[in-house]
């Protein structure tokens, strides 16, 4: 077996090592990664959300040790001995290599200004900094950003977030002058200042004071102003780290980086260097997208390829401090003879510039501020002929409709992952008719994400329709069908499908219409055919479990109970048998209940004064809380009376998937609000609401729609918000990738909700007030219905005879299914589709 | 619905009264032999037999699936992992190797009756 080792356990060693790893499948390789950081690699790009309630496990790209790779973490390699071929370490191991990669990366750049070592004076690289930099913020006030660029910017907004009066000091005499031009740095300073961060452009720092107990104090200026400050972080570039190249001999560029040619190789025919510590054509990159590159041009060299690295794309999409920022191709214009064709909406917060070629009929390059929409389609436009006038594609109503058709097969439409339009087609053209079936194969996507409007778009346009079907048996979309429903008044399944689809339905289309006609006001889930259409945790109104029986959530608004109704629901899960737990949804569970003993552990809690409850179900399931000022000394509101509220004012609403909510007395934010599809946290003035959060598969952090609302205010916004997610979602669609998928995303969902943009606020609000008012117990109204109730028996014709295949076991004192439990993989997901 | 062939060795068992299952619905019926029969009537009024055993889980819950067709085909979706199954032959139509049992059904004045091969078991 070759031996290869690789010096850097970063994104680019990682990228290079986990595509030698699946692509050797016939191991003739043998990977020694060597990493210097006390951890595996991990995601760099996203180290900023970390500030953001992301964790270092969240960032971590994953331990790539196997049978034929060894991983060494806390390892710094000392030196190359380029005779012997092997590279020692800190730690005195020797390592023999037949082939060396150094993935070493790059330092931030300190300036060398008196004082910029004094404790509290920090840089921006890894989890450590990041670590370090939290803990200065702990005493401090006032942090400084030495450096206004892109990284600069992203120290800043951390800062921020850790509640620091912020102030960014940039020489250049405007922000990001490495990415973008004058005028789209002067609204950039104007959106970034209007979030708090003060800007001081066109200043050199010149020392650092320190205070009476000898840290960081003050910042001074070249003009001779000094800042106050207890903490800077210094921004102002990275050097690569070319220091073991550099003492092995390898040739060094003119200004750092070892020196690469077109096959990422060195001077030395065995070594090779990739990332950000390379230096290729004169350029050192400091993006992930060309570091990959080279990675995947070493990986398919060693094992025998032919690929090469001729340059790459330095665009760039950043969403920094909240500003859509973008620049590609030659964005400062510097091709000979270039036109700029400029839209400089400083009232709408919008600056979009274009270079053109002198005839104005190629696209060279561009810079987009405010609004980068139009990125994902003008990038891979770069070299190609215009597809129409240059001002109508950055013009509002222009953008949008960029065609992908007039893009080249070469175009690269995911420059992270190097995915051109053709190797696109290709996949789409081999069956892969989807967003994630495309991702899946080519990769495109899978990093930034900023192209992922751009695939969807050659999708549509590859001639595939993206269908918007329900099913085999209706053509329409979910959304579709709740405006049929509405506007025509069908009230039951067999009309619908009668009218406006074929056969006779399946599993998934009539949950579905069932969950519509249950949202707009068609009685009893159990009423006549509507019993029918359920999924069974509906049809018999409790929770399937593995071994065929059900659990039974009593419903607890907002978590509060008291000492009587806690001992009910104790003495029942006794006098049933049921296995008793805790849920993560602040009430308690009770599993084990056949079928045909449903109605009965009902009857015991409706007469305590319980409602059954939602656990399953696409519908409001709980609404939790934390104490706030019932008991809370930090407490500014009552969270747990707004819950209780909230969970009693929309229980039973069916939605096109579940719903969750929670309220939060503070903004220390105990009830995990902002993991909610809406979630409430109280502010001094009122209260905050955020939506769009979950858990699950894929995390999210609900985001702030409005602020300070008085109560009332509060839930006019939230009835509109959910019966407009009732109508419009698609079916099993949360609230998150819905508001993604909404045109115009939050700001839209502002606008309708806020605003009232579509004038349907009333009729929604009215659609809500109808839900509240017809709610009923569902649970008391199958008890109180003789032929609902006939439904509850374990068989047609022997109808307490308890099923013979339930059996149980006990475990830790409580009784559970027999039997080993069947491995159902992944949380049930069907063969065609994704998470439900 | 009356099936066409029924061997000699077969046997009629009452099920449940002819008004159950409803159209689209269906109900559990515990055999003779202890086995479990899920029995389902179709919109247009036919009568179906399958195993009431899922067997990606073990739980008796087929009757309580979701009765549908695909391409015509009538089908039930188990409610534990989703699986579709045709009635008419109890085949899986995610998985060509799984299949249920299928018996067959008739009406018999205000019964409904599955017949039961008595190598099966004692009736
Ligand atoms: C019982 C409980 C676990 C526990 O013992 O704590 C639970 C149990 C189930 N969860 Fe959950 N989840 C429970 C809290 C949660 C939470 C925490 C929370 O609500 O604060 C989450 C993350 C928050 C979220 O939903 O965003 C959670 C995320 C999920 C998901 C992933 C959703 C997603 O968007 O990706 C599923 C799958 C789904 O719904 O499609 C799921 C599905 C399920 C189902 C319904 C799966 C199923 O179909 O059998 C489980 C059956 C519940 C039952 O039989 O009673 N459960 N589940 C919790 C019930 C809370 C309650 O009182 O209602
Ligand atoms: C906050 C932040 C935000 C960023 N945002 C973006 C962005 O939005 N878009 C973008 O394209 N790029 C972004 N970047 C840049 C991007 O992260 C880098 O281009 C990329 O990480 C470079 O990868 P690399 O593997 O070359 O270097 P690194 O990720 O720095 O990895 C080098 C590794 O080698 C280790 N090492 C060094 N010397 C030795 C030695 N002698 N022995 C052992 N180990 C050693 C280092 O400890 C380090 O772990 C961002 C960077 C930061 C810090
Ligand atoms: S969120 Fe605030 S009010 Fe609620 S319990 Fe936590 S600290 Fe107290
Ligand atoms: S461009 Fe970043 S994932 Fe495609």
């Amino acid at each position: 077996m070759e031996e290869i080792v690789v010096v850097g356990n970063g994104m680019v060693g990682h990228r290079l090592v986990e595509a030698l790893r699946d692509r050797d499948t016939d191991r003739h390789l043998h990977v020694t990664l060597v990493g210097e950081e006390p951890r595996t690699a991990y995601d760099r790009v996203a180290l900023s959300s970390y500030f953001d309630g992301a964790d270092a496990h969240d960032l971590s790209l994953g331990d790539l040790s196997g049978p034929t790779v060894d991983v060494h973490v806390d390892e710094r390699v000392t030196a190359i001995d380029r005779d012997a071929r092997t590279v020692t370490t800190a730690r005195g191991r020797g390592l023999r290599y037949d082939r060396l990669v150094l993935a070493t990366g790059s330092t931030p750049f300190v300036p060398p200004v008196p004082g910029h070592d004094l404790p509290g004076c920090h840089v921006y690289r890894t989890i450590e900094d990041l670590d370090a930099i939290i803990a200065s913020a702990r005493d401090a006030r006032t942090g400084v950003v030495v450096g206004g660029g892109l990284l600069g910017l992203e120290a800043a907004n951390a800062l921020r977030l850790l509640g620091l009066e912020t102030h960014v000091v940039e020489l250049a005499p405007h922000l990001m002058p490495a990415q973008i031009d004058q005028g789209a740095a002067a609204l950039l300073r104007a959106l970034v200042t209007d979030l708090g961060v003060h800007v001081h452009t066109g200043t050199a720092s010149t020392a650092i004071e320190a205070s009476p107990q000898g840290r960081a104090a003050g910042l001074v200026l070249d003009g001779g102003d000094r800042l106050d400050t207890d903490l800077v972080v210094f921004s102002v570039g990275v050097r690569p780290r070319d220091d073991l190249a550099r003492a092995a001999g390898l040739r060094i560029g003119e200004r750092g980086g070892v020196v690469i040619d077109d096959t990422c190789t060195t001077d030395d025919p065995r070594i090779h260097a990739i990332g950000e510590v390379a230096e290729h054509r004169g350029t050192v990159y400091g993006l992930i997208a060309p570091g990959n590159a080279m990675a995947e041009v070493v990986a398919d060299r060693l094992l025998g390829g032919e690929a090469v690295f001729t340059g790459a794309d330095t665009s760039t999409r950043l969403k920094l401090l909240g500003v859509d920022v973008a620049s590609f191709g030659d964005a400062h214009g510097r091709t000979p003879g270039a036109l700029d064709v400029v839209v400089n909406d400083a009232a709408g917060g919008r600056y979009a510039k274009l270079v053109v070629s002198d005839d104005a009929g190629t696209l060279l390059g561009g810079v987009l501020v405010g609004d980068a929409s139009a990125y994902s389609a003008l990038r891979p436009l770069v070299g190609s002929p215009l597809p129409g006038d240059p001002l109508s594609l950055i013009t509002p109503e222009g953008g949008a409709d960029l065609g992908a058709d007039s893009l080249p097969d070469h175009a690269q439409i995911c420059s992270c992952n190097a995915v051109t339009k053709g190797a696109l087609s290709r996949a789409i053209a081999d069956g892969d008719h989807d967003v994630p079936a495309l991702k899946a194969r080519t990769g495109a996507g899978t990093s930034c994400g900023s192209c992922v409007p751009m695939l969807k778009r050659i999708l549509a346009r590859s001639g595939i329709e993206q269908s918007k079907a329900l099913c085999e048996h209706f053509t329409r979309s979910r959304a579709e069908l709740v405006e049929i429903v509405r506007s025509t008044g069908v009230s039951t399944f067999s009309a619908l499908i009668a009218s406006h689809g074929t056969g006779h339905g399946c599993d998934v289309c009539k949950p579905a219409v069932a969950s519509i006609l249950a949202s707009l006001g068609n009685g009893h889930i159990l009423e006549g055919e509507q019993a029918t259409l359920q999924d069974t945790n509906d049809r018999y109104l409790a929770n399937l479990q593995r071994n065929g029986t059900y659990s039974v959530v009593p419903r607890i608004p907002g978590g509060e109970i008291t000492p009587e109704r806690l001992i009910v629901i104790g003495e029942v899960a006794r006098d049933f048998g049921l296995y008793t737990k805790i849920t993560g949804g602040q009430r308690i569970d009770l599993f084990g209940a056949r079928l045909e003993q449903l109605p009965a552990v009902w009857a015991r809690l409706v007469e305590a004064g319980f409602e059954s409850g939602h656990a399953y179900g696409k519908a409001l399931r709980t609404v939790k809380s934390c104490v706030g000022t019932t008991w809370c000394r930090y407490g500014v509101q009552d969270s747990v009376g707004l819950a209780i509220r909230l969970e009693e004012r929309y229980r039973g609403l069916r939605s096109p998937h579940k719903l969750k909510s929670a309220v939060s007395g503070c903004a220390r934010e105990c009830a995990e609000a902002r993991g909610k599809d809406f979630g409430v946290i109280a502010t001094d003035q009122g209260w905050n609401l955020y939506v769009g959060g979950n858990g699950g598969f894929t995390p999210r952090h609900a985001e702030l729609l409005a602020g300070d609302l008085d109560e009332s205010t509060l839930i006019r916004y939230i009835d509109r918000f959910l019966m407009f997610y009732v109508r419009t979602a698609d079916r099993l669609q949360r609230t998150a990738p819905w508001i993604e998928s909404l045109e115009g995303g939050l700001d839209h969902l502002r606008d309708v909700v806020i605003d009232d943009s579509l004038g349907i606020a009333a009729e929604l609000e009215e659609a809500m007030e109808r839900h509240v008012a017809s709610y009923t117990d569902e649970w008391a109204a199958v008890l109180a219905d003789p032929e609902k109730l006939s439904r509850f028996v374990s068989f047609a014709n022997a109808p307490h005879a308890p099923d013979p295949t339930i059996d149980f076991t006990t475990v830790r004192d409580q009784p559970v299914p027999a039997g080993a439990s069947v491995d159902l993989g992944m949380p049930a997901r069907r063969p065609q589709e994704g998470p439900r | 619905m009356i099936t066409a062939t029924v061997q000699p060795t077969t046997t009629w068992i009452d099920a449940c009264p002819a008004h159950l299952p409803g159209v689209e619905d269906g109900v559990a019926v515990l055999l003779p032999d202890g086995r479990q029969a899920a029995l389902f009537r179709t919109r247009d009024h036919r009568l179906y037999a399958v195993d009431n055993i899922d067997p990606y889980t073990g739980a008796a819950v087929i009757s309580r699936g979701i009765v549908g067709d695909r391409a015509g085909e009538p089908t039930i979706a188990s409610p534990m992992l989703k699986h579709v199954f045709s009635l008419s032959t109890g085949r899986s139509l995610d998985d060509e190797h799984t299949c249920l049992t299928t018996w067959p059904v008739r009406r018999r004045g205000a019964t409904v009756q599955i017949a039961v091969r008595t190598e099966e078991g004692t009736p």
